[in-house]
């Protein structure tokens, strides 16, 4: 899956290629493969108030999911079971909206904007916001959202409510509305570059067969984004899944998330409790990808 | 793309433009908001309507410094970070592709970490460095402990640090959208020209600096962007991976839940002007470039 680029023989002289690779190999070695080790180690490893003590223990898993094996006295799952579901449905609730929300501007961008100049104008537009922060996105929704907001003030104006609604800011709803607010993007510019490697052809071809357009639609476009479609899907599962600053932003410390969870257990000194969490969300994560890729294998995409 | 058929627009034309529209107000609606709210006067507050103003009251109480949170100190930490990850991610992005380039023996495997990296829940990568460095604490604090007089064990601190573990954490982040950027360039790159310096007698050194490097020189800028404003806004990566000083984000993130004056909106607004002078920057130096590029006519 290597970049097919044109290869260049080796010219007399020059840097073997290794030494030209080596500080960017050597960045991931130590900050990101010995840490990720250390993570599934120090998981085994076990704990008191001051130092973690090097051993082989499956405690920090069986604490995690202690009193899992079933519902409690009122019908609810164990604290890890609740907050992985919990975000499980964020994810899927965020995946499926910019998933739509994604192809269909992505589409519009694609086929209906007709110039070069306009597209990567439109393009440029929808893009910008990534290279701002993603907090001060989040408390941009203040004014607007707020108890005193001006949607309050408006629906209030209008008489269509009497009191202000409490579940636009610091709810479920508002931690949504940010997810879909930061990372719409992540899916249109994969879906994006996919569609413009269409060839227009295969459209017309659709049409003067007599597909309607929303045939065309469907067994044109749709299956020929899917790679587009699966590396959006994948990136906005993924930041969800792990995500604790939206969640902590958005949710006024009302709500449970995967990575607010490890969060707090390192604040608590409990690393190996968090590294064992931490694990247990990277298998979700793959098995996720596993998922979809098995939907759609990538390596016939590229 | 080139001239389109002129005809009617398609089925679906209008609704998709005005959902393109109302997507387009939903980006940048909010944060105008807050740009406007923050030039409020002393009375203003989070919300509308606008007390008093235009004035900068909010950007002097910001320069004074937030409860004890010093705004100064952590903006030029922040900044020094960034610069440095920009140089870093534009230097070894460009020399990890250049590598790419030529039969690169495990290339596969690298390739594949670098993606890996990019898609890893940023929790978890944060957790590994902390982890990592405060482990590095235990083994040196052992070693003085044993080895040296006490006072060198009492007087040492931490090996996390802005410089260390944050450095690396960003450059997890920052590094797989430079490599991927640097293939898209290299892709669309013709060798044609490297082989015709090369027949002509170039050394390798210079038909990278005279030829390969003046063509890539405004993507490599474009990197460099992505380097800088990726680390300016970072948290995720850094939030487990930083010792007792904080980068600007971080405190941000923090303030969120304790000011409730526009000034945290003077806060933002000074942050994202901060990235689109670098994005406009950028932009000024590609294009720059570019016309040298042209008037040089390095490529003849």
């Amino acid at each position: 899956m290597t970049p097919g680029f044109p290869r260049l023989p080796r010219a007399r002289g020059a840097l073997h290629p290794w030494l030209q690779a080596l500080p960017f190999t050597a960045v991931f070695a130590v900050f990101f493969l010995v840490p990720l080790g250390l993570v599934v180690m120090v998981g085994f490893w076990d704990f008191n108030e001051y130092a973690l003590i090097p051993a082989f223990t499956w405690r920090n898993y069986g604490k995690l999911l202690e009193g899992c094996s079933r519902l409690n006295e009122y019908g609810d799952p164990c604290v890890t079971v609740s907050t992985y579901l919990s975000t499980l449905r964020f994810a899927l609730a965020a995946w499926a909206i910019t998933l739509v929300l994604g192809f269909a501007l992505a589409y519009f961008l694609a086929f209906h904007v007709r110039s070069a100049a306009m597209q990567t104008l439109l393009f440029v537009v929808c893009t910008v916001p990534f290279w701002t922060s993603n907090v001060i996105r989040m408390v941009s929704w203040i004014p607007l959202l707020g108890r005193n907001g001006l949607v309050n003030q408006t629906l209030i104006a209008t008489h269509l409510i009497d009191r202000p609604l409490d579940w636009l800011l610091y709810s479920p709803f508002s931690v949504l509305l940010a997810y879909v607010h930061l990372y719409t993007m992540f899916m249109i510019v994969p879906v994006f570059n996919s569609m413009m490697r269409i060839d227009r052809a295969l459209l017309e071809a659709a049409r003067d067969a007599g597909a309607s357009a929303w045939q065309s639609l469907w067994h044109v476009v749709v299956p020929l984004s899917r790679s587009g479609i699966l590396i959006g899907s994948i990136f906005i599962l993924t930041v969800v899944m792990g995500d604790f600053v939206t969640v902590g932003v958005m949710g006024g410390g009302q709500i449970a998330s995967v990575g607010k969870m490890i969060q707090v257990q390192t604040s608590y000194m409990q690393f190996p409790l968090a590294a064992a969490n931490a694990v247990v969300l990277l298998l979700t994560v793959l098995l996720i990808i596993r998922g979809l890729t098995r939907v759609v294998d990538i390596r016939k995409e590229l | 793309m080139g001239a389109r058929v002129r005809g009617p627009r398609g089925p679906g034309f209008w609704p998709l433009a005005m959902l393109f529209a109302l997507f387009v107000l939903f980006l940048y609606g909010p944060v105008l908001t807050i740009f406007v709210l923050s030039f409020q006067g002393p009375d203003g507050g989070l919300t509308f309507p606008l007390n008093g103003g235009p004035s900068l009251h909010w950007y002097r109480q910001l320069a004074e410094g937030l409860g004890v949170v010093d705004i100064g100190a952590a903006f030029r930490r922040s900044l020094a970070l960034g610069t440095v990850v920009m140089g870093l991610t534009m230097a070894l992005s460009l020399l990890a592709a250049l590598a790419f380039r030529k039969r690169l023996r495990g290339g596969g495997a690298l390739f594949h970490v670098t993606v890996a990296s990019l898609i890893m829940p940023s929790i978890v990568v944060s957790l590994g460095i902390g982890l990592q460095f405060r482990l590095i604490d235990t083994g040196i604090k052992d070693l003085l402990a044993a080895w040296a007089p006490p006072e060198w064990a009492d007087g040492y601190g931490s090996a996390l640090g802005l410089w260390t573990s944050a450095l690396g954490a960003h450059l997890t982040w920052t590094l797989p959208f430079g490599l991927l950027i640097m293939f898209a360039v290299f892709n669309r790159f013709n060798p044609l020209y490297e082989e015709a310096a090369r027949d002509l007698g170039a050394t390798p050194w210079q038909a990278f600096r005279q030829v390969v490097l003046p063509l890539i020189a405004p993507s490599l800028v474009g990197v460099g962007m992505f380097g800088f404003t990726l680390s300016w806004d970072e948290i995720a990566r850094t939030s487990q991976a930083i010792g007792d000083v904080n980068t600007l984000p971080l405190e941000l993130q923090g303030l969120t839940t304790t000011v409730t004056t526009p000034a945290i909106y003077a806060l933002g607004t000074l942050t994202t002007a901060v990235s689109f002078l670098v994005m406009a920057l950028t932009m000024l130096v590609a294009a720059g470039l570019r016309r040298r590029q042209r008037a040089g006519r390095v490529i003849g």
